[in-house]
Parts: structure tokens; C-alpha cells; sequence
């Protein structure tokens, strides 16, 4: 077997990874490895060719190429190591060691001072969500279209319908319509937009592609290749009306219908796992229920904004490296993060209170759209942090930081209230 | 002429009514900030929009390089611009913020690589 040590091994070379290399580096970790499956580092922003990355963190519109190369550039200046080709078969948290299958190698051990779990998250796919109908080709899901046709210059199809108004799928519109594909039509369950409202003035609204709100695929056809789909209008417990079904031909679907977060590795190393985001439970420093490890990115939420994943996984890479260098100071107790009115899931679930007073933000993501809302903290009935939001959506991250010195006791409540006229 | 502009600027999303004729702006109205507003009036004059796609690279076995518009282009010319990159090659070595096409179109505005691509 191959042997290789380091101080902090990270699974995964796509921007939750680079981002936690480049900062466990900056922290003083003498020797970090990126652990990562594909033939390049970049990870899925590799087939994001599209503008809109980087507004937060760099103040300027980038491309997901242009994005991930900064850091690239930023971990080649720090000498961060990498394995490309390397799939990471297991976990082992009470050795720190991670195995790996290098196509150069082989077989891999890797022995290390902390683990940084950056696996991501993978596209929910028609089986997830029991579309009825045959099964013929051209069913993609949209990422799987996007990588074909921006990486391997494969063209999905030529009449295409949508189900789903997540940003991939009408960033996809616009990629398809622009390769001279005819998009027919979005389809959206909800009755409202699942991704930004910008992407549906530049990818439907500016080619005329009609989207269909409280809608969806009832049955899919075709024996070879689809021949169309039937569509129709949802009631507000999203049962069809089948009433109103309609056929719609195509020779492809693409469905953009969620992702998840793919912790089957964690899963096998024992690390706790939240049950409503599908990841790891972390507290502020991206640490899981097992010391050794950490996560950040996708694999621990799905995240709107890349810039996002920048953050958080630049805690996890800075604070892995401490634990690495055994400098991570010890928490005198533990806080639960806790879910109150309209609030879907915290991340961080637990926060850590040291000697030292520190800022945390807790990221949170709605369960329903409202108007006018306060944004909450609290600690019993003290309100420890609060502020407004002109609009909240399940589709966009909100955050609320509080001061961990003005904690007092075991809890903090984090809720969405309605704002009083 | 009334246009209904969607904002873009921010999240909020505002729905903005544009009244004019070609360059002349009238009236503007629904725009919560200077932001959107400034946003409304260029785009209903003369709304652009980046324009993001791939050039196959020669000789590669289906390799893309993935393009920009070093700034936005207008919008009626998406389609052209599509047109002449679609039969474009190009050699390697690639380097980021080459210029693969100049001028595209008239537009002035160049399309630039927006990966490093050494061989």
C-alpha cells in the first residue's frame, strides 16, 4: 500500500476543498492534501461557465471557471498538495487515516492530523422524486446535462422540456437555447420560483420560454427516445388535476429538482448527521460529532451562493488546521442551536463557548416566503441578536450573528417573525 | 412605449415601469432604490446582457475552453455573437483573459477565455 502523511487531508477538490486548503495553509498547517476523484481541481464550478459567481466574495461578476481558478492559483502559491484521480473509499476516525484509490498509486493510505470532509452534493434525479411514465432515453438531470455539453461538447437534445425552477435548470434553459435547442417549457410544483429571480429574467424571460408555475410532469413517454411529457396544474396539496393534463412533446427532460448531500463516507465514519439538511451536524468551527473531523460546503447544506461555501469552508480549513497543531482552544460548554417559527434548519446546530467572546454567524434557510420579516435570536425570552429583511425566501440563505459572550444558558432560539405594520 | 422591467440587482426583485420612446425615458416608476433605477432606465434603452459559452479547442478530442464577453453585449446580439463563436477553434496553450475573438460583432467587446488550458 501506498503511504502518505499530512497534517489535514481533505476529500474533495471543488470549491468547499479549495477554499479549506488555502486557509488551513494560512493558519500554519505545514502539510495539507486535497484528496479529489476528477482529472482537475474545480469541482462542479468546472461546468458552471456561467457569470454570477464571486459577487460577495470579490466584488465582481466571475464565471465558475474564473472563480475556482483564483483559488487554484492561491493553493499552487502555498504549496497545498493535491491527488487527482483519488476516490476516497473509507474514513477512519479513531486513526485519522484516509484510504484512497489512486489511478498511479493504487491502493492509498493517508495519515493525517485532522480529515475535512468537501464531498459536495449530488443532483436529485426522476427515481427521487417517482415520475411516472416509461423509461427511454434522453431523461438527464440538469447538472449531468451541463457537464456533458460544457465539458464534453455533447449536445442533450433538441426540444427540451424542464421540470424544476432551480437555478440549474433555467440556468440550462438559457444554455440550450442558446446552443439552438428549443425550450419548451419550465415546470415548477411550487407556486413560486425555487432559484433567483435574475435567473428568470436572463434565462426564461429573454428568450420567451414559458414557465409554469404549480405545475407538473404527470407521466413521461416514449419507448426509445421521449416523445413528450403530460402536463398539469397542481392543487394546493400538489396532487395533479388530471383533468387538466396536457401533452407536451419533446426529445428530452432535464430535472432540476434538488441536491443532496452526498455523505455516504461520513455516514460510514460514524459522523452524526442532521436529518433535515442530509448532512453533518457541525458546530461554529465546522467540527462534526467526531473532534478529528470536519466538514464544509454541500456536504454539510446545500448553499445558494458559492461565496457561501468560500466562508464557511475557509472556518473549516483554518480550524481543522488548529486541530491538527493542537491549538484549538477548549470550549468551557456547549450550545444547541434551535430551530424556532418559519425556520427550516440552523447550520451551525451547536456552538462552541470559549474564554474568548467570538462572532458566529448561524446560516438558516426558511420554510415558507414572507414579507416584512425580524429576524431573531434569542436565549430564554432575551433577544441576543435581531435584524429586518425586506423579504425572506426558501430559496435564499438568510444569517443572523450573535455574540457568543451574550449567551446565557444552554440554548439559543433562532426564529422568522412576522413585522408588526 | 411601456416596458415592465424585472430588477436583478438585488434579491427583492422589484417590478419597475419604464415609459418611453428609444433613448428618452419618460417616466420611471416601482423601483425601490437609485440602484434600481439606474438599472431600469439601461435596460430599457439598451439592455445587455454577458454572454457565457465554449470554443472547441483544436485538435482536442472534444475539449471546450470556456468563453466570456469581457463585458456585457447587447441583448439582440446574443444570437449573432453565438454564430461566429460556434466556428471558432482555438490553439493551446490557452491562457486566462486571452483574447480568442476581438471585436465580436462591432461590438466593440471582446471574447475572452476564462480558464488557463496549457496542452
Amino acid at each position: 500500500m501506498y503511504d502518505v502523511k499530512c497534517d489535514v487531508v481533505i476529500i474533495g477538490g471543488g470549491p468547499a476543498g479549495l477554499a479549506a486548503a488555502v486557509a488551513a495553509k494560512e493558519e500554519g498547517a505545514a502539510n495539507v492534501l486535497i484528496l479529489e476523484r476528477d482529472n482537475a481541481l474545480g469541482g462542479i464550478l468546472q461546468q458552471c461557465i456561467h457569470p454570477g459567481f464571486g459577487l460577495t466574495k470579490f466584488k465582481e461578476e466571475l464565471t465558475g471557471p474564473e472563480y475556482y481558478s483564483r483559488f487554484v492559483v492561491k493553493a499552487e502559491e502555498l504549496g497545498v498538495n493535491y491527488m487527482l484521480n483519488s476516490m476516497v473509499l473509507q474514513v477512519n476516525p479513531e486513526t485519522n487515516e484516509v484510504f484512497c484509490a489512486n489511478s498511479e498509486h493504487g491502493l492509498t493510505r493517508v495519515q493525517a492530523g485532522s480529515i475535512v470532509l468537501a464531498m459536495g452534493c449530488r443532483e436529485r434525479t426522476r427515481a427521487n422524486i417517482v415520475t411516472p411514465g416509461t423509461r427511454p432515453s434522453g431523461l438527464y438531470t440538469a447538472g449531468a446535462a451541463q457537464r456533458l455539453v460544457n465539458r464534453q461538447n455533447i449536445m442533450v437534445g433538441k426540444k427540451v422540456v424542464i421540470l424544476g425552477s432551480g437555478d440549474i435548470g433555467m440556468i440550462m434553459a438559457r444554455r440550450m437555447t442558446l446552443e439552438g435547442a428549443e425550450v419548451v417549457m419550465v415546470v415548477e410544483l411550487m407556486d413560486y420560483l425555487a432559484g433567483l429571480t435574475r435567473n428568470r429574467v436572463q434565462c426564461l424571460d429573454d428568450f420567451g420560454i414559458p414557465l409554469k408555475l404549480a405545475h407538473t410532469i404527470t407521466r413521461i413517454e416514449g419507448n426509445e427516445r421521449v416523445t413528450g411529457v403530460w402536463v398539469a396544474p397542481v392543487d394546493e396539496n400538489k396532487q395533479p388535476d388530471k383533468s387538466q393534463e396536457e401533452f407536451v412533446a419533446c426529445d428530452t427532460v432535464l430535472f432540476s429538482v434538488g441536491l443532496m448531500p452526498e455523505n455516504e463516507l461520513s455516514r460510514k465514519a460514524g459522523v452524526e448527521i442532521n436529518p433535515i439538511t442530509n448532512g453533518p451536524v457541525v458546530n461554529q468551527y465546522m467540527q462534526t460529532s467526531l473532534p478529528s473531523v470536519f466538514a464544509c460546503g454541500n456536504v454539510v447544506h446545500v448553499n445558494d451562493l458559492v461565496d457561501n461555501v468560500s466562508e464557511e469552508s475557509a472556518r473549516a480549513g483554518k480550524y481543522a488546521a488548529k486541530y491538527a497543531m493542537k491549538t484549538l482552544a477548549d470550549a468551557k460548554r456547549e450550545v444547541k442551536c434551535v430551530t424556532g417559527r418559519n425556520v427550516r434548519y440552523l447550520c451551525p446546530q451547536t456552538i462552541q463557548v470559549t474564554e474568548e467572546a467570538e462572532k458566529v454567524s448561524l446560516y438558516f434557510r426558511v420554510l415558507w416566503p414572507e414579507l416584512g420579516a425580524k429576524l431573531i435570536a434569542r436565549c430564554g425570552e432575551e433577544v441576543i441578536a435581531q435584524k429586518k429583511e425586506f423579504r425572506v425566501n426558501p430559496g435564499e440563505m438568510c444569517h443572523v450573528t450573535v455574540d457568543t459572550s451574550k449567551i446565557t444558558g444552554d440554548e439559543i432560539v433562532v426564529e422568522v417573525l412576522k413585522e408588526e405594520a | 412605449m411601456k416596458k415592465e422591467i424585472i430588477c436583478t440587482v438585488c434579491p427583492r426583485g422589484c417590478h419597475i415601469d419604464v415609459v418611453g420612446e428609444g433613448d428618452v425615458i419618460s417616466s420611471v416608476e416601482g423601483h425601490g432604490c437609485k440602484r434600481g433605477l439606474e438599472y431600469a432606465s439601461a435596460e430599457f434603452a439598451h439592455p445587455v446582457r454577458i454572454l457565457t459559452t465554449t470554443v472547441k479547442i483544436a485538435g482536442g478530442a472534444n475539449e471546450l475552453l470556456p468563453v466570456r464577453s469581457a463585458k456585457p453585449v447587447p441583448k439582440e446580439k446574443l444570437f449573432d455573437c453565438m454564430e461566429v463563436i460556434r466556428s471558432t477553434q482555438v490553439e493551446l496553450p490557452v491562457a486566462s483573459y486571452d483574447v480568442i475573438i476581438s471585436d465580436i460583432c462591432g461590438t466593440g467587446i471582446d471574447i475572452v477565455a476564462t480558464k488557463t488550458v496549457k496542452n
